[in-house]
């Protein structure tokens, strides 16, 4: 190595560390602050889960022992289980249906914009409609009625699973097509057209021409919808308060009731295993769907 | 036939739409009905008595006034407060955001280091995590800070949500590799770099990132709910919900109310919010 050579290997490296050093310095105030207030703490709790929570002694796995074994708990996992199950891969389904269906329409931003602005309405604001629409003297019950149906106690019974399902669908449409429109919008109408003028029918031409195509997209999809379906616990709240009908007893409301019990240890060690439960979700996600 | 197959889906989608704006219209509308009237439709609804009658609910008031609006305004102090705690905290938490999340999202976008993929997953994890499950540690913190019944309470703990990161990170991604390279071989430091070409590009995904913040901080009821036990100091997405059976009139008007901003926000930020979604969607 001669000189200049030497001179320009230093200069490089000097850039590099240069560069990690201003890595840092961006990195810093968020990662500070998620270690201070989420990874710390969190490590808190997670020893905490291990101990009683009157005097803090050691105790083993007595609290996710009392945990398992608790009826809320058991009800509220298997509540929070089907309403993710049936949720997500329906909110996934049905603005996947719509926007194929209005994308190739010159006033799609119309209908666009109108399925996107109830993300903007506060649950609070429309938890009167909720009751209008769905009590069991309601609006609903008014029409099933009239066409020789009978009423059902939306609110009061296992329906209000429905009721759920909807508010979600409601919240979370415009947001979700926007994504699936997105995708579409980068597929080539040739090879479409190509499909078509081959005999392709559409709902051929969809699976084996578009869908392809948007596969990459449903990890994004699934999480961002996967984050919005845990919101869906303020109208449930709003609408029923902190225990509702049996069905609607999610997770995040038996959460709230330990908290406003300060049962400590049992909410230290639930929390352990959802965060575990949803790392291991995240990770087979990022396996299965996201293309590196 | 085909064109008739493709009329139908049009109108599938119109309708769908009308359904899904259907709320918010009644919302609107029903503000502007007298409270008598409302009173006599809500009745089936509101009272507790199993009574056979359904309710009949008029899009269009019978005699429209705006006797509501001018009670909760005028008469109404409590409503002030309230609307202004809605401020107090939504508008630090977006600064916060902001403040931590954009540099933050440069620093995984236009960089390459050691274990950044297992740090981002680890954000894209914390991200996921619903509040419940961080609402413990999160008091934890607050309680050791003393901050318990003050609106920092609700504030801090949602400043690092890492929720704004990816959002921002995914349209830092979109900015080609060379044109970063091409500005330091002219000389331009990182910050320079980072503050003329990463924050004007990657902008649309900072609005969205924005305007998804506001709105989500607008309708918080979790954390207000779980860190202030001071009623006084609860912001209108939670005093909402509060307000009696009988005042339906004034409920609805501060409905629209605690819509207005969270609409105009929506409106002006509608087409950064599309850019943004779509950043982060499409992989480039």
């Amino acid at each position: 190595m001669n000189r200049a050579q030497r001179k320009l290997h230093k200069s490089s490296r000097c850039i590099l560390k240069n560069r990690q050093m201003a890595k840092n310095v961006f990195l810093l105030p968020s990662a500070a602050g998620v270690v201070l207030f989420v990874l710390l703490p969190f490590a808190d709790v997670s020893r905490r889960s291990f101990t009683t929570a009157v005097t803090g002694e050691f105790c083993g796995i007595d609290n996710y022992q009392a945990v398992f074994a608790n009826e809320a708990f058991r009800l509220a996992v298997l509540n929070t289980l089907r309403f993710t199950g049936v949720g997500v891969p329906l909110l996934l389904a049905v603005s996947l249906l719509l926007s194929v269906m209005i994308y190739e329409l010159p006033w799609a931003h119309v209908l666009k914009s109108a399925y996107l602005f109830p993300l903007a309405v506060p649950s609070a604001t429309v938890v009167l409609v909720w009751k209008i629409l769905f009590h069991r003297q309601g609006m609903l019950n008014a029409w099933l009625v009239s066409v020789g149906k009978t009423p059902v106690d939306w609110l009061g019974s296992d329906a209000s699973f429905w009721v759920l399902i909807i508010s979600y669908l409601w919240k979370n449409l415009g947001y979700t097509m926007i994504l699936w429109l997105a995708g579409l919008s980068y597929i080539q109408k040739e090879q479409k057209e190509a499909a078509m003028a081959d005999g392709a029918t559409s709902a051929k031409c969809f699976w084996y021409v578009v869908f392809p195509q948007l596969k990459p997209m449903l990890y994004t999809v699934t999480v961002l919808s996967l984050i919005n379906s845990f919101k869906v616990f303020r109208e449930a709240y709003i609408v029923a308060g902190a225990y509702p009908q049996q069905r609607l007893y999610l997770l995040q409301h038996l959460f709230n009731n330990w908290f406003t019990n300060l049962d400590v240890d049992k909410m230290a060690a639930a929390a352990v295993c959802t965060a575990i439960v949803l790392t291991l979700l995240e990770l087979l996600l990022q396996r299965a769907w996201e293309d590196k | 036939m085909k064109m008739s197959k493709k009329g139908i889906g049009i109108f599938a989608a119109a309708a769908a739409a009308a359904i899904v704006c259907m709320p918010i219209v009644m919302v609107a509308l029903g503000s502007l009905k007298s409270g008598n009237e409302l009173a006599d439709s809500l009745r089936p609804v509101l009272s507790e008595g199993g009574t056979d009658v359904f309710i009949r609910w008029k899009l269009l008031a019978l005699y429209p006034t705006l006797r509501h609006y001018i009670r909760l305004l005028v008469w109404t102090p409590d409503f002030f407060t309230v609307f202004w705690n809605s401020v107090k905290m939504t508008v630090p938490i977006l600064a916060g955001q902001l403040f931590a999340a954009v540099p933050a999202a440069w620093a995984f976008a236009a960089y390459t280091w050691k274990r950044k993929h297992a740090v981002f997953t680890l954000y894209v994890v914390l991200m996921l995590l619903p509040f419940q499950v961080t609402m413990l540690p999160s008091y934890l913190v607050v309680q050791r800070l003393h901050l318990l019944d003050t609106h920092a309470a609700v504030i801090l703990p949602a400043v690092f949500s890492t929720f704004p990161v990816f959002m921002v990170y995914r349209s830092f991604t979109a900015i080609p590799k060379e044109l970063l390279e091409a500005a330091r071989v002219e000389g331009a430091g990182e910050t320079a770099v980072f503050l003329k070409i990463g924050v004007p590009l990657g902008s649309p995904g900072i609005l969205s990132a924005a305007v998804l913040g506001f709105l989500d901080c607008w309708n918080m009821i979790e954390q207000p709910l779980a860190f202030l036990k001071e009623k006084a100091l609860w912001p209108l997405s939670l005093y909402l919900p509060n307000v009696q059976a009988g005042q339906a009139g004034i409920s609805l008007a501060a409905c629209v109310i605690t819509l207005i901003p969270a609409a105009l926000v929506f409106l002006l930020g509608q087409d950064y919010l599309e850019q943004g979604i779509t950043a982060a969607g499409i992989k480039t």
